[in-house]
């Protein structure tokens, strides 16, 4: 099956996709902009504060979500000793740290009029900040050690290691008293979040979503013509 | 209402700061991996050219190779 997806036969289709990524991106984004800071309605406790929940929690979760994908995938590179796992995860870390920034400066600023402070070094907020050092030293990683093989075996134990932290950023907020609320999203139950805060959620984790696979592809692109070019020189 | 959208009932800095902070850092992310990639394809032309028509062809018969170099006269 792995044939399928190998980085020859995959380019025509990654070299293409990005600028209808970039278009779908952009109008997914605006759409999501209009609902979350104009349509949808303001929190009758923190009133329009409420508004950075749809940036603060579409980054945590996409962060989170990357950084599993990360872990999974330097799996995958040790048992299927397949190399393109570790190109694919190489080029997914780069928006997933972003993310990972975005989430910790928005709670922050959310942070300011909903509990007065700006930073606390509560579970939730503190686990955050250890899986952006995870992902800090992941792409250190990739530029210190030249050799690829090195640089594949270090990044896949970082990521293996890190994604420890996961469940713990998860159920931080049930395992500790946190300042931070218990999750208001639920697959598996009730929501107690309402379906007009919801929507521009959804639609605002869409655009991000879209945002993290235009980059992965970019990023992806320039990986592969990074090895063309090594290629070339052996010819 | 422009002016309600901009106040956000006082609470306008702290929403417009973190919708802008997330803007900038995706323009800023989208550039920087363009650049790498235009650098990266720029780089991939001028080896291609520098290479003897052997060697060239022999780059050629990879379909990658192809589609990097049709990419490059695009951009």
């Amino acid at each position: 099956m792995y044939k399928y997806f190998e980085p020859n036969k995959i380019f025509a289709i990654t070299s293409r996709a990005p600028k209808y990524v970039l278009l779908l991106f952009i109008v997914v984004l605006t759409i999501g902009l209009t609902e979350a800071l104009i349509l949808s309605p303001e929190d009758y406790k923190q009133s329009d504060a409420v508004r950075i929940m749809y940036v603060h929690v579409p980054a945590a979760w996409i962060s989170l979500g990357i950084f599993s994908s990360l872990a999974l995938l330097s799996i995958g590179s040790f048992v299927l000793k397949n190399k393109n796992f570790a190109l694919i995860s190489k080029s997914l870390a780069p928006s997933g740290f972003i993310f990972n920034i975005i989430a910790l400066v928005t709670g922050s600023i959310w942070g300011k009029p909903t509990w007065g402070t700006w930073w606390a070094w509560d579970a939730r907020i503190t686990s955050m900040l250890i899986l952006a050092l995870f992902y800090g030293m992941y792409l250190l990683a990739w530029r210190i050690y030249e050799e690829k093989e090195q640089a594949i075996k270090v990044t896949s134990m970082i990521a293996i290691l890190g994604v420890i932290n996961v469940p713990i950023i998860k159920y931080s907020v049930d395992w500790w008293n946190t300042l931070h609320q218990p999750p208001s999203i639920n697959i598996l139950s009730n929501n107690s979040i309402h379906v007009s805060m919801l929507i521009p959620l959804c639609i605002m984790t869409a655009a991000f979503t879209l945002f993290s696979l235009l980059i992965f592809l970019m990023k992806y692109n320039t990986e592969l013509i990074k090895v063309k070019n090594k290629g070339l020189d052996r010819l | 209402m422009i002016k309600e959208i901009i106040s956000m009932n006082g609470y306008g800095a702290y929403v417009w700061s973190a919708f802008s902070f997330t803007l900038i850092s995706f323009i800023s992310l989208y550039f920087v991996t363009k650049l790498q990639l235009s650098k990266e394809q720029k780089r991939f032309a001028s080896k291609f050219g520098s290479l003897n028509l052997e060697k060239a062809k022999t780059a050629r018969t990879q379909n990658i190779n192809r589609e990097i170099l049709s990419n490059i006269s695009k951009v």
